[in-house]
């Protein structure tokens, strides 16, 4: 089996929608954040797959890189609102969100 | 690509998708943090196969090494209650919703599936060579390409990260409902001792005043 660009693409395709599944159906906010990492890390894989088949540059690593950057930035800034709202409403449930409904 | 390339990525695809479900299946956050160390584990397997050397170690330094052990000190600090029971409300409008998005998935990654294109011969480094033979994902040109092309996001990148820290410290502090309410009473006595205060400068202003006409 020869693996060609596709397969790369296919397994980031199936990764990303495994990832916007979760993050869709699942209600524990720590397990909606793990979904987004697996969506960013789908794109990344996108990009140096791509990148691969065209090496005349590094445009597809560097953009992996920065989302790397971003995507820990994102984790900790993520994390420190979950530890917020856990604190005031005492669950990780995200319907229980809902100070601004009322 | 080689068969011992074809044989490695079949490894790492099926260890990433498999990890990526038990991400999004098991119950436990906890296990769900292990589950996407292994995802991220795979993944920068499956960059090694393509050619990003440096960003396959990045990845297990930055992913493995500081997002998941935060992920694990956040479970650990919430406790047991990081575990929510199952509900089952909504069961039905859950399971569809994943069916489509299923099938969307699907439709994807078959019509992606024979995406083709030759790829380029990458000439690997000699043992004598190291690091000036500018492989192509190698650390010296991808270092190259950064610090020439990308030098102003790369800073940018510096400024984003610190104040995501400044901001995780700055939110992750918080209060809690009582600390809050309490905050608001001593503001309203602070309040209240203000408004007394001008209140009685006001009435001695008033009557010096009123002297003073006599």
């Amino acid at each position: 089996m020869q693996i060609e660009l596709g397969h790369f693409l296919a397994l980031s395709a199936t990764i990303f929608g495994i990832g916007a599944i979760g993050f869709l159906v699942r209600r524990n906010v720590l397990v909606q954040l793990m979904s987004i990492e697996l969506m960013l890390n789908s794109v990344n894989l996108t990009f140096v797959a791509f990148n691969r088949y065209a090496p005349q540059n590094h445009l597809g690593q560097l953009f992996a890189f920065f989302v790397i950057a971003v995507a820990a930035a994102e984790a900790a800034v993520g994390l420190a609102i979950v530890l917020s709202f856990f604190r005031l409403r005492k669950t990780v449930h995200s319907d229980r969100a809902d100070t601004l409904k009322n | 690509m080689t068969t011992a390339g074809s044989v490695l990525f079949l490894i790492c695809a099926a260890f990433a998708l498999l990890a990526a479900l038990g991400t999004v299946l098991v119950h436990s956050p906890i296990r769900a943090a292990m589950c996407l160390l292994a995802h991220i584990v795979a993944l920068s397997g499956l960059f090694l196969l393509l050619h990003a050397h440096l960003l396959a170690m990045l990845q297990v330094l930055v992913y493995a090494g500081a997002v998941v052990v935060l992920f694990i000190f956040v479970i650990m600090l919430i406790g047991p209650q990081a575990a929510e029971p199952p509900v089952l409300r909504g069961m039905v409008v859950k399971t569809g919703s994943a069916a489509i998005m299923l099938l969307f998935t699907a439709m994807l990654a078959f019509s992606l599936m024979p995406a083709h294109r030759d790829a380029p011969e990458l000439i690997p480094c000699t043992a004598t060579e190291g690091a000036e033979c500018q492989q192509f994902g190698g650390v010296s040109a991808f270092a190259q390409s950064l610090f020439m092309d990308d030098l102003v996001p790369f800073e940018l990148i510096s400024v984003l990260l610190t104040v995501a820290v400044v901001g995780a410290m700055a939110v992750a502090r918080g209060r809690t409902v009582e600390e809050t309410e309490s905050i608001r009473r001593k503001r309203t006595a602070e309040a209240d001792t203000l408004a007394a205060t001008t209140a009685r400068e006001k009435a001695l202003a008033a009557e010096v005043s009123a002297h003073g006409g006599h």
